[in-house]
């Protein structure tokens, strides 16, 4: 057969369809992020650490919000009080801490509180007798209960709302003044904890004048001032502590008395833990306990961790803008732009970070405060890592035959630098700019732990003051320094995991390595 | 080569004298305290002050500090060391910055090696990932936290060190008594260390042990061991050494917050005394210094590459 005249009949369409079409994928296509999320979620780790990084988040935006503290609130009575979870006492989150005591301390805490029923000393975990023939006792003291009674100084209308406040709940708040109220020592006056008679008056609360049982279990009996007018102190109230019958005083028509008048209205001695809650409308419990202020810790913290996360953040952003148009510009214009730009890097870069955060501060501080003038600090070093990624990937492709092609078709030096060749580097860049966050969480902890700045104004707090205000309580109230610091490393980890995972993720090189 | 090196360092000189200028200007453009007298004799710092031309324009007396600074007189101490030259007391603060820095580098630098080196070989088992593990968590974890632990853990519980470290009336430099008081400190320097150079020798040694030329060397018959030793760790060295070098310079700078937590009297607390006392003239000179010392480090760094390896030609375009 002749093959260059094969007759046209002969010839059939192959396909006889009106129209000819490519087939459609029966699967989405995988870009380049949908790629990176897809390997990034295989990690483990990082995913482990992005939820951590959730909860801390969480943890600092929602909790000054629903805690019935508040950074501001400063209790006189409640410092250094230790932790107490009502969900967790029996892993001994408690409120509960040891303490060494000799006889008369151990008087001393046993009384705090038994007016009405409870005693500061939870329990006697050992008692011993040392060498020198002193007996110590080793005691579990609730740190709430043993701020016991306290005196305040109320007006009229207060003393009279408290009272008001008694008789409508059923409450007991006020009790009775002790007669050692009338001593002229200053150590009993002032203690409001002393309501039961010393063998001498002269004795003071550690020493050991109190009758014991023969176990060992000291004796109180009650010390009050009395007086034949019941409503004495203009103390009206209904509420009276057990036993107040008037069958007191040397006649046996003494009432005790429930406040004294002084020049602005009436000193009166409160059961704290209930005025608190008359205060408060809740009692006291500092789930991260309290500082040395009387601030609860959980809440700072949060405070603090928030105050971390805005100035992190908003650093991270800047610096991401910032870091992205000066290595753009230096990487695709290259040549004496670039030798120019790159040795203001090197001298900005070989600053000391903490010279720059100092100087900043001494003098920016005054004219748009402290926590501005921190951003303006790490800005101005914090971009060069970020423009140094950016500058590298632009060498990598701006010769390459994709660009020569837009250049050639007419593009302009902003679109071949944003469209064409930005979204190559993307990768790189977010995961740059994520690591920025742990390292200015930590340099800002760091500079206010050293008090080289105090961002601490009302209201406001940060981690690095809290670990400051704790370090010098470490030997003795370690609480106060323990859960700052488990919450920055929980959160430096779990962010230089997260980073790790993303920078894999976002690896094209590593694609379909582990599978 | 000569010409690079020489090149490299006046590029140096030239960044530092562009930092310790605008932070001179900076420092200078702050009000100037009153001088703390504490009790002593100020007159001698006011005419100090006459002398380094305080009430000259700025860049008059930026040239006057100039000439006293090449004649090693940093002034005089105004809110702290009073009247005390900022150059004796520097003097006196260094050598605890420097033997603990010191102490920790040698302790941390074998370490770290050696568990880079064990989990590179142990490549994918447990032991890597321990280690592995092990280093994200230190490098992770803030200075101070580790201190804070070592402080009362070892300090307070167990009570193995003292709190503080021992002056100089009571120990000499490099007596037991003061290493054993130096301790804590320096092994919360050594944490991070350890686990910065773990990382980085495990990455360099285990990308050299895929090489091509490791497996040459093993079919040409040297046993495993041989050709780790002397081809796979001599390259991965390559880039570990400069790091190491570096390290080493920076044993002059001290730790800006181990120091203080551990009451060192060295650098680093001094440089944040000066900081909170507002005291410029200590200020400025820690300023000199720590930049100087980067500065340096970096070069050391770069340089070191070109006499380590030789394949690198320094300044070759």
């Amino acid at each position: 057969m002749d093959i260059n005249n094969i007759p046209r009949e002969k010839f059939r369409l192959a396909n006889d369809a009106d129209k000819l079409t490519d087939k459609k994928f029966a699967t989405k296509p995988i870009g380049y992020f949908r790629d990176a999320m897809r390997r990034f979620a295989k990690n483990k780790s990082s995913v482990v650490a992005a939820i951590i990084i959730a909860i801390l988040l969480l943890f600092a935006v929602i909790v000054p919000f629903l805690s019935p503290y508040d950074v501001t609130m400063r209790d006189g009575y409640y410092k250094m009080v230790l932790p107490k979870s009502q969900l967790f006492s029996f892993l001994g989150w408690n409120g509960c801490g040891p303490q060494k005591e000799t006889q008369g301390g151990y008087d001393y805490w046993n009384s705090v509180g038994i007016e009405y029923g409870e005693s500061a000393v939870k329990k006697v975990n050992n008692s011993f007798v040392d060498g020198t023939g002193i007996k110590y006792y080793d005691l579990d003291v609730d740190s709430y209960e043993r701020v016991g009674f306290v005196f305040a100084d109320l007006h009229k209308d207060e003393y009279e709302a408290l009272m008001a406040y008694q008789d409508e709940n059923n409450i007991q708040v006020l009790y009775p003044i002790p007669a050692t109220y009338k001593t002229q020592f200053v150590a009993l006056t002032s203690s409001a904890n002393i309501w039961y008679e010393l063998a001498d008056e002269s004795a003071t609360s550690s020493g050991e004048t109190r009758e014991h049982e023969p176990d060992g279990t000291p004796i109180y009996k009650a010390n009050y001032l009395t007086h034949t007018n019941p409503e004495r102190g203009g103390y009206t109230s209904k509420m009276r502590i057990a036993g107040d019958d008037g069958t007191h005083g040397e006649n046996g028509d003494g009432w005790y008395v429930y406040a004294v008048k002084n020049q602005t209205g009436y000193r009166v001695r409160v059961l704290y833990k209930e005025y608190y809650r008359y205060k408060h409308g809740h009692y006291a419990s500092f789930l991260f306990g309290t500082n040395q202020h009387g601030q609860d810790i959980f809440v700072s913290l949060a405070s603090g961790a928030r105050l971390s996360f805005i100035l992190a953040f908003s650093v991270s952003i800047i610096n991401f803008f910032i870091g992205v148009i000066y290595g753009a510009v230096a990487g695709y214009y290259g040549g004496a732009v670039d030798l120019i730009m790159e040795r203001i890097t090197d001298i900005l870069s070989a600053i000391p970070f903490i010279v720059v955060a100092t100087l900043f501060n001494m003098h920016l501080s005054k004219v748009v405060g402290p926590f501005v003038s921190l951003i303006f600090a790490f800005v101005l070093t914090g971009w060069i890592g970020i423009a140094s990624r950016v500058r590298t990937q632009f060498y990598r492709f701006k010769n390459q035959e994709y660009i020569l092609a837009a250049r050639t078709l007419g593009a302009s030096d902003k679109r071949l630098i944003f469209r064409h060749i930005l979204p190559n580097s993307l990768g790189t860049i977010i995961t740059g700019t994520v690591l920025i966050i742990p390292g200015v969480i930590f340099s800002e902890s760091m500079l206010s732990y050293l008090g080289i700045i105090n961002l601490e104004t009302t209201g406001m707090t940060s981690v690095g003051t809290l670990l400051s205000q704790g370090q010098a309580y470490l030997s003795t109230f370690p609480h106060i320094i323990v859960f700052p610091s488990v919450f920055i490393s929980l959160l430096e980890i779990s962010f230089n995991l997260f980073g790790n995972g993303l920078r894999d993720a976002f690896n094209p090189s590593l694609r379909g390595v582990d599978e | 080569m000569t010409k690079y090196v020489l090149k490299r360092i006046a590029l140096m000189l030239f960044t530092f004298l562009i930092i310790t200028t605008i932070c001179f200007i900076l420092i200078k453009l702050l009000p100037l305290p009153a001088v703390k007298s504490m009790g002593r004799d100020v007159s001698l710092i006011e005419r100090r002050r006459e002398e380094m031309g305080y009430n000259k324009p700025i860049m008059v007396q930026y040239g006057l500090y100039w000439q006293h600074l090449l004649k090693g007189d940093l002034g005089l101490g105004e809110q702290m060391y009073v009247s005390l030259e900022v150059s004796q007391v520097m003097l006196t603060k260094l050598p605890y910055t420097v033997i603990v820095n010191f102490y920790s580098f040698l302790v941390s630098v074998p370490l770290g090696l050696l568990f880079g080196i064990y989990a590179a070989l142990k490549k994918n088992t447990w032991k890597d990932h321990l280690i592995s593990t092990l280093v994200i968590v230190f490098i992770s974890v803030p200075s101070y936290v580790y201190a804070f632990l070592v402080q009362y853990l070892l300090c307070y519980k167990a009570g193995w060190f003292p709190l503080t470290v021992a002056s100089q009336a009571d120990a000499a430099f490099f007596s037991w008594k003061m290493f054993h008081s130096m301790l804590p400190a320096i092994i919360s320097l050594g944490f991070g260390t350890i686990a910065g150079l773990t990382r980085f020798t495990r990455a360099e040694l285990s990308e050299v042990l895929t090489g091509d030329y490791l497996l040459l060397a093993r079919t040409k018959g040297l046993t495993k061991n041989q050709a780790i030793v002397r081809h796979a760790l001599r390259n991965a060295m390559v880039p570990i050494l400069p790091m190491i070098l570096g390290e080493f310079v920076g044993i002059l700078g001290g730790s800006l917050i181990i120091e203080p937590i551990f009451s060192i009297p060295g650098i680093g607390s001094l440089f944040v005394q000066s900081i909170n006392l507002r005291d410029y003239n200590f200020f400025m000179a820690d300023t000199v210094i720590y930049t100087l010392i980067g500065l340096t480090a970096g070069l050391v760094i770069d340089l070191s590459y070109g006499f380590i390896d030789p394949r690198i030609k320094m300044g070759a375009r």
